[in-house]
């Protein structure tokens, strides 16, 4: 089981956390000229990196928080836990 | 080749079984092929030999960076159907079965198909009417499907709970008759055999480093064993479609995530046909071996680790007893994970790319093992042809970008919420 460390509330088992996916998908800003590729990059195309992988993850049964968390999609070691308005 | 046949095995039997040809042969890659294949799971290996039996292109080589069927080929729970309610995938998984009823012929190897039926139950009267409508639209396309009533269901799987106090009563399902299970292993072999027999070298233990790709056309591919010249290369690699991907500075639309499956100890036959469960995801079905082969839920979350966490293996196994009691009293035997390759809008990809030579077949979520031949079949069409054929059209790349979704189960982008 992952033991995943909010930044709110301290280390907690990956039952409490609901999984939100790559954290560095960006919405194209919408006061700007935008391609249907910046679109198709921000809904569908993914990079899904075997290695680091910064993603997002809410607390769904604690703080009910958005936060970062820096994970090993190989290893699925976590290296690092953030708010969501951090950056790395 | 040696042809596998009664006569042959008693003729063997006088040498102790000690003279068999070798199924097929271990190659060292050549400097130059027609095509090359990257992946010799099951997909890879029956395009391999579609490419030879249907287009008569044999200079072909598959390269694997593990072993042959060592991937999803071999960590599947072998469930073959073609229960799907959108045309494009109805008659693409139609076709399909076609070829899987004729494959032990075909082949000349017993992949024990086995046609024992797929049954999915409904647990409200509202998913009657959608199991209905999917029923009809199924038998438009051709394909058997029977709408059962509870009875109907309690008569085939009578160890289901049909008490009164369940959370999740059974009203009926959706059965399909013609669906059921394979051995995964004995497919893999079957087409690796042939295609060796045809002159496709299977090239295990090479991994695949780079592209040589210029002005837009694919000139060759680099490997741990060599750099090879070809014009047309084919992707087989589900579960690594990202890593390979990036290799080519493409992103696309797929995820790659984890998939775990168990099997319980063998017990006597007591369920002769697939069942899944209709308020959640869990499916489970008899190995020949007496086993209960079982599976559900990804696990969640980007993954390339192959194993998986034990809160979705109780997640699903819940399901399971919810569904069939008597499951609490088996000991687990297995539990294993596989990487899917989880595409947006849960439907496959086959299909060229915008760098001439390279074509994709990816992004198979959960239903990669029935797909095999179908997929094989229609992805040599597409190499040899340059060209889809009309099987796969719906299968496009560009789907995403023009709106045409194939979204089978509503799923959509959020490949994880189900």
């Amino acid at each position: 089981m992952l033991h995943i460390k909010c930044p709110h509330c301290g280390m907690r088992s990956q039952n409490e956390f609901s999984y939100g996916g790559d954290a560095t998908v960006k919405r194209p800003e919408l006061n700007k000229e935008i391609t249907d590729k910046d679109w198709d990059d921000f809904v569908y195309n993914r990079k899904s990196l075997r290695g680091k992988h910064l993603e997002l993850w809410q607390h769904l049964s604690g703080c009910r928080q958005w936060i970062k968390v820096e994970r090993d999609t190989a290893t699925h070691e976590i290296f690092k836990t953030l708010k969501a308005n951090e950056d790395i | 080749m040696q042809k596998y046949s009664i006569f042959n095995l008693i003729k063997n039997a006088f040498s102790g079984h000690q003279k068999w040809d070798l199924a097929w042969k271990d190659a060292t890659p050549k400097k130059e092929y027609d095509v090359v294949i990257i992946g010799g799971g099951g997909h890879g290996l029956a395009t391999a030999y579609y490419l030879a039996k249907e287009h008569n292109i044999t200079n072909v080589a598959i390269i694997e960076k593990g072993w042959l069927g060592g991937g999803n080929m071999g960590r599947n729970t072998t469930i073959i159907r073609s229960n799907y309610m959108h045309d494009d995938n109805a008659l693409f998984s139609e076709f399909g079965m076609d070829l899987w009823r004729k494959m032990s012929q075909d082949l000349n190897y017993n992949v024990m198909f086995s046609p024992r039926g797929i049954i999915n139950l409904a647990h409200s009267d509202a998913q009657m009417n959608v199991f209905a409508r999917r029923g009809n639209s199924m038998r438009l396309n051709g394909i058997d499907a029977i709408l059962l009533n509870r009875e109907d269901v309690k008569e085939i799987i009578p160890m289901a709970d049909f008490s009164d106090n369940v959370r999740f009563p059974i009203f009926g399902g959706l059965m399909q008759p013609s669906a059921g299970t394979a051995r995964h292993d004995a497919v893999a072999w079957g087409y690796a055999r042939q295609a060796d027999s045809m002159g496709v070298d299977i090239i295990q233990n090479c991994e695949v480093t780079g592209f040589d790709v210029s002005d837009g056309k694919i000139k060759g591919v680099r490997t741990s064993r060599g750099d090879i010249k070809v014009k047309k290369i084919g992707l087989c690699v589900a579960g690594s479609t990202n890593i390979l991907a990036e290799k080519l500075n493409m992103t696309i639309p797929v995820e790659t995530h984890l998939l775990q499956a168990c099997v319980t100890e063998p017990v006597k036959p007591v369920l002769d046909s697939v069942v899944t469960f209709g308020a959640g995801h869990f499916y489970i079905s008899q190995s020949d071996k007496g086993e209960m082969v079982m599976g559900g839920d990804l696990d969640g979350y980007n993954s390339y680790a192959q194993r998986g966490n034990l809160p979705t293996l109780q997640h699903v196994l819940t399901e399971g007893i919810a569904m069939m009691p008597f499951l609490s009293k088996l000991k687990m035997l297995r539990t294993w994970g596989g990487i899917m390759d989880m595409s947006m809008d849960g439907s496959p990809i086959i299909d060229k790319t915008h760098i001439e030579g390279l074509y994709l077949n990816c992004g198979w979520c959960y239903g990669g093992f029935k797909a095999t031949p179908a997929s094989g079949w229609t992805f040599a069409h597409t190499i040899a042809q340059d060209r889809v054929h009309k099987l796969n059209e719906g299968y496009s790349l560009s789907r995403f970008n023009t709106g045409h979704l194939l979204d089978e189960k509503g799923l959509g982008t959020k490949t994880w919420i189900s």
